[in-house]
C-alpha cells in the first residue's frame, strides 16, 4: 500500500517540475521578434501617477495601469505610427511618426496631444484612434483617470480639443475604449468602460471607501457609457437607452459580430468579475447574454478578438491572473459558438492557460503560416524581487468584503512586488496539439509589467510587430521576422458609406482549405488599438481564392483572386 | 407536571426532540450534510467549480481508492461517507493550473491512501484532506492553489455555512473546538498585527473566508483525527492556532519559506500539530491501559 502512496507523491513531484513537451517546434517556431526599440529611436518610458495619501499605502496597487499604445497612421503617408500615453502629472505622452526607413521620431508636443497629464483634469490611461467625421483623417479619444479629451486631426499634422462642443467632457476613471457603429449609421460611436466609480477623484478623495465590493463578482465599479456619434462632431450620451452600462470594473472591450446578425455585439472582460456580452438588437438595445461567461468569474485584463483555429469566426482571449500555489484563474479561450449553440466554450487549457499576471494580449500570424499565434504582456508590480505582496494579498482576497472595499483597511505595499519580473509570452499555435510558448526562443525575454499590446506592420513588410507599453517602464518594439518563404495579404481598408476608418468591417479570406476571419480593430486587447489594417498569413500557398469583405454597413464586396505579398487598398462600393 | 406543561411547551420539546433524535445519526452524516450543502451553495451562487468533470473525478478516486484500500485492508468495503467528505472537500479547496484534472486524480487517491499508510495504533494521524491538500502545495506549488476568493466574499453565504456550521459542530460534540480556534486566531492575529504595525482588520480578515470555514467545520474538527477529551481538544486548538501564527510572524519577516505556507498557514499548522498531538495522545492511551 506504501508503495502506490510514494509513487503519487513522486508524481505530484514530477508534475511540478514540468516537461518541455514539443520542444522541436519551439526551436522552430517559423519567426523571430527581435527587440529593435533602440534603433528605431523609441525612447517612451511610461511613469506611473500619484494620488491622494489617504491611499499611499495601497498606492503602488491603485496606480499600476496607465501604460497604453495604439497605432494610427495620423498623417496619412501609409506608414503606421505609434502613440504613448503617460501617467503622471507633468509627463508626456507620446506620438512616434513613422519616418518609414525604420525609424521614429516623436512629434507628440507639436501635434498637441502630448501635454495631456495635468492635475484637475487627470493622467492619461490609453488612447483609441478613429475618423469620427469621415474626413480621412484619424482622430484620438484620450481617457484618463480624469476627463475624456477627444481630439480633432485637423491637417494630418495638429490636433485640437473638441471634447467640449463633443459633448463628452466626461469625469471617468477609465482603462479602456473603443470605437464602433452600432447603429450602422456609418458614423463612429464610442463605448468608455470605467474602473473605480467616475465619482472618485483619486487626487481629492473624501473617503477611502473606493475598492470592489468582491473579488469575483464585484458590482460597484464605474459605469460604462456609450456615446452615439450624431454627426457634426457631436456625441449623445445613450447608455441607459442602450442598456449597456455595466458597472463591473470593465478593465477591457472589444467589438465584433459574434452572432452573425450583422450588428456589432460588445465584449467585456471585467476585472473582479465574470465576462459580459453585450448583443446588438438591430441597433436599437442591446441585451446582456449570458452566453456561458458567467461560469467563470475571475479578473479579467484583456479582451483580444481573433479567429483561434481558422473557423472563419472571432473568438474571445481574455488574461487573467495566475500566481504559483495562491491562484490560479487561467486565461480564457472562448471559442465562438454563438451560431451553434449561442454560447462561447472555453477550451484554455495547458501552457496558453497560464501565463502569469496576464495583461495585454494580441493574436497574430508572426510566422505567417496561415494560423494565429498569441502575444501575451505579462507581470503586475516589479519592486523589491525579494519580499512578495501575494502573502498580504491573500489574507483579505477570501475575507468578507467588508474588509477590503475600504483601501485604508489593506495591508501596506511598502515596496513589495506583485506578480513582478514576470516575462512575456508568446503561444505558438499549433491546432489540436494546442499552443506552447516559444517566446524565449524567438527572442522575447523582457521582464517588463507589460500592459498594451499592439500589432502593427510597421514596416509594410508582410510582419506582425508587437509593440508593448510597459508600466512604469520603457515601451519595447519587437519587430517580426516571419519565414520568408510564407507568403501574406495586407489590406487596408477605406469605408465610404461605412465610417471611414471601416472599424468593424469584418474580413474572410479562402483558400486551399483555410479560412480565416479578421476584423478592423477599433480598440481590443489592453489599453491598446492594432494596425487598422488588416494582415493574413498564407504559408506556402501562392494565390489566395478568395476575399469577402462584410463592411459594418452592411455591404458585401468579393475580391477575387487578390494580389498577395502587398497591401491592397480596397475602398467600399458605393452601393 | 409533564402533562400540565404539555401544551405550552410543544415547540421547544419538538426542538429538543429534534435535537435528540440527531444525536443518534452518525455524526458523518451530519458533517456529509455541511459539506453538501457548502458545495451546492457555492455552485448555484457562484459557479465555483467550473466544471463539474473535477467534482466526478475527485469523488471517484476517492470512493474507488476507499473501496479498493479497505477490501485490501480489512477485508470489506468500509462506509464511504469519509471518502465522499474528503472527495467534496478536494474539489471545493483545491484550485488547478490551466484546469488540469490530475491534481484531482492525485489529491484524492493522497488523501485517502494517507489513512492507510500513515497510521499508529491503527489510527490514521492526518485528517485526510488536510494531508493531500498539504502535500500537494509542498509537492507541486507550480500547479496546485487553493480556494480564496471563490465564494463571492458575501456575508450571507458566510452567515448560512456559519449557522448550518455551528449547529452540526454543537451536534457531533466539537463546537468547543471550533470556537476555541476561532478565538485564538483572533486574538494572536490582533496582537501580531498590533506588533507589527500592521491593519487589524487585514489580520483578522481571513478568517471570514470560505478556506477558513472548510478549515473550522470539516478539517480541525475531523472526529477521526482530533485527540481524545474535551481539555486536551480545546489545548490543541489552541496549539494549531499558535502555530500558524508563527507561520505567520515568519511570512510577515520575509522569510523564505515554501509558497504553500504563506499561501495556507492554517492547513499547515494543523499538518504539522494535529498528527504529534494525536501520536502522543494514542501513546498515552495506551500506555494507560497497560498500565490498567
Amino acid at each position: 500500500m506504501a508503495i502506490p502512496f510514494l509513487a503519487a507523491m513522486l508524481l505530484a513531484m514530477r508534475l511540478d517540475r514540468g516537461t518541455s513537451r514539443a520542444a522541436s517546434d519551439a526551436a522552430h517556431p517559423g519567426f523571430a521578434l527581435r527587440d529593435e526599440t533602440s534603433a528605431a529611436g523609441i525612447h517612451f518610458v511610461h511613469h506611473r501617477p500619484t494620488f491622494d495619501r489617504k491611499i499611499a499605502a495601497i498606492e503602488p496597487h491603485v496606480a499600476a495601469l496607465g501604460a497604453s499604445v495604439s497605432v494610427a497612421d495620423f498623417d496619412g503617408d501609409g506608414k503606421p505610427d505609434l502613440y504613448f500615453t503617460n501617467s503622471q502629472f507633468g509627463a508626456a505622452n507620446a506620438l512616434y511618426h513613422n519616418r518609414g526607413d525604420g525609424t521614429f521620431e516623436e512629434v507628440g508636443a507639436s501635434a498637441g496631444l502630448a501635454d495631456l497629464n495635468r492635475a484637475g483634469e487627470g493622467v492619461s490611461m490609453g488612447a483609441v484612434w478613429g475618423d469620427i467625421d469621415n474626413d480621412g483623417r484619424e482622430d484620438v479619444l484620450v481617457y484618463r483617470y480624469g476627463y475624456l479629451v477627444l481630439y480633432k486631426n485637423v491637417d494630418g499634422r495638429r490636433f485640437v480639443d473638441i471634447t467640449a462642443q463633443a459633448g463628452l467632457r466626461r469625469w471617468m476613471n477609465s482603462n479602456g475604449a473603443i470605437w464602433l457603429d452600432y447603429d450602422r449609421d456609418g458614423l463612429l460611436d464610442l463605448y468608455v468602460t470605467a474602473y473605480f466609480r467616475s465619482d472618485i477623484d483619486l487626487w481629492h478623495l473624501s473617503t477611502t471607501k473606493i475598492m470592489h465590493n468582491s473579488f469575483e463578482f464585484a458590482t460597484n465599479g464605474g459605469k460604462n457609457l456609450l456615446f452615439h456619434n450624431l454627426g457634426g462632431g457631436k456625441f449623445e450620451d445613450v447608455t441607459d437607452k442602450m442598456g449597456v452600462g455595466s458597472t463591473r470594473w470593465t478593465l477591457a472591450a472589444a467589438s465584433a459580430d459574434f452572432n452573425g446578425d450583422g450588428w456589432p455585439d460588445i465584449y467585456l472582460a471585467n476585472d473582479y468579475g465574470p465576462e459580459e456580452l453585450y448583443l446588438n438588437q438591430g441597433g436599437r438595445r442591446f441585451v446582456l447574454t449570458t452566453a456561458g461567461l458567467e461560469s467563470e468569474s475571475k479578473s479579467g485584463m484583456s479582451a483580444t478578438l481573433g479567429d483561434a483555429f481558422n473557423r472563419g469566426r472571432l473568438d474571445a482571449f481574455v488574461t487573467n491572473i495566475s500566481a504559483r500555489g495562491y491562484l490560479f484563474q487561467n486565461n480564457n479561450l472562448r471559442l465562438n459558438q454563438m451560431n451553434e449553440s449561442g454560447r462561447f466554450r472555453n477550451v484554455a487549457e495547458g501552457a496558453v492557460a497560464d501565463a502569469g499576471w496576464a495583461w495585454g494580449a494580441q493574436f497574430g500570424d508572426f510566422n505567417n503560416d496561415g494560423a494565429n499565434e498569441l502575444f501575451v504582456a505579462n507581470g503586475f508590480i516589479s519592486a523589491d524581487s525579494s519580499r512578495s505582496y501575494w502573502y498580504s494579498m491573500s489574507k483579505i482576497a477570501g475575507a468578507n468584503a467588508r474588509f477590503f472595499e475600504d483601501a485604508s483597511t489593506w495591508p501596506a505595499f511598502g515596496n513589495s512586488s506583485l506578480s513582478g519580473y514576470e516575462r512575456s509570452r508568446v503561444y505558438l499555435n499549433r491546432g489540436v496539439a494546442g499552443w506552447i510558448d516559444v517566446a524565449a526562443s524567438v527572442g522575447v525575454n523582457d521582464l517588463y509589467d507589460g500592459r498594451g499590446v499592439a500589432v502593427a506592420d510597421l514596416w509594410n513588410h508582410g510582419g506582425q510587430d508587437v509593440v508593448v507599453a510597459n508600466q512604469n517602464q520603457p515601451a519595447v518594439l519587437y519587430r517580426d521576422y516571419p519565414d520568408s518563404s510564407n507568403h501574406w495579404i495586407g489590406l487596408s481598408l477605406v469605408g465610404t458609406r461605412s465610417n471611414r476608418s471601416a472599424i468593424g468591417a469584418e474580413v474572410v479570406l479562402e483558400t486551399g482549405g483555410l479560412t480565416q476571419r479578421r476584423i478592423v480593430d477599433g480598440g481590443s486587447g489592453f489599453a491598446s488599438q492594432n494596425d487598422r489594417r488588416i494582415h493574413f498569413g498564407l504559408g506556402a500557398r501562392e494565390w489566395v481564392d478568395r476575399i469577402v469583405i462584410h463592411w459594418p454597413s452592411g455591404t458585401e464586396q468579393v475580391l477575387s483572386r487578390p494580389t498577395i505579398d502587398r497591401i491592397t487598398t480596397v475602398v467600399e462600393p458605393e452601393r | 407536571m409533564s402533562e400540565a406543561t404539555g401544551l405550552s411547551s410543544a415547540a421547544p420539546n419538538g426542538f429538543v426532540r429534534v435535537w435528540q433524535r440527531s444525536s443518534r445519526i452518525d455524526p458523518r452524516y451530519l458533517i456529509a450534510f455541511l459539506i453538501t450543502l457548502v458545495l451546492v451553495t457555492a455552485q448555484l451562487r457562484y459557479h465555483m467549480l467550473g466544471s463539474y468533470d473535477r467534482l466526478v473525478v475527485a469523488l471517484g478516486v476517492c470512493v474507488l481508492t476507499e473501496t479498493v484500500l479497505s477490501l485490501f485492508d480489512r477485508g470489506k468495503v468500509v462506509n464511504l461517507l469519509s471518502a465522499y467528505i474528503s472527495g467534496i472537500s478536494l474539489t471545493l479547496l483545491l484550485k488547478p493550473q490551466g484546469g488540469s484534472l490530475l491534481p484531482f486524480v492525485l489529491g484524492g487517491f493522497l488523501a485517502i491512501s494517507s489513512k492507510y499508510v500513515l497510521k499508529y495504533r491503527d489510527n490514521h494521524l492526518w485528517n485526510p484532506t488536510n494531508f493531500a491538500v498539504a502535500a500537494l502545495l509542498l509537492l507541486a506549488p507550480n500547479h496546485i492553489s487553493v480556494l480564496s476568493h471563490q465564494f463571492g466574499n458575501d456575508v450571507t453565504t458566510n452567515l448560512l455555512i456559519w449557522f448550518f456550521g455551528l449547529i452540526i459542530a454543537a451536534r457531533v460534540g466539537v463546537l468547543h473546538i471550533t470556537l476555541t480556534y476561532v478565538a485564538s486566531f483572533v486574538v494572536l492575529n490582533t496582537l501580531r498585527a498590533v506588533a507589527l504595525g500592521q491593519p487589524v482588520l487585514a489580520e483578522i480578515a481571513p478568517i471570514t473566508g470560505p478556506m477558513y470555514q472548510l478549515f473550522v467545520f470539516f478539517m480541525i474538527t475531523d472526529p477521526r483525527t482530533i485527540v481524545r477529551g474535551r481539555r486536551k481538544q480545546v489545548t490543541v486548538a489552541v496549539l494549531i492556532a499558535v502555530m500558524e501564527t508563527l507561520i505567520r510572524l515568519a511570512s510577515d519577516k520575509g522569510w523564505a519559506l515554501p509558497t504553500g505556507f504563506n499561501a495556507a498557514p492554517a492547513f499547515f499548522a494543523l499538518a504539522l500539530v494535529g498528527p504529534v498531538a494525536k501520536w502522543i495522545d494514542l501513546r498515552a492511551n495506551a500506555k494507560r491501559k497497560t498500565a490498567g
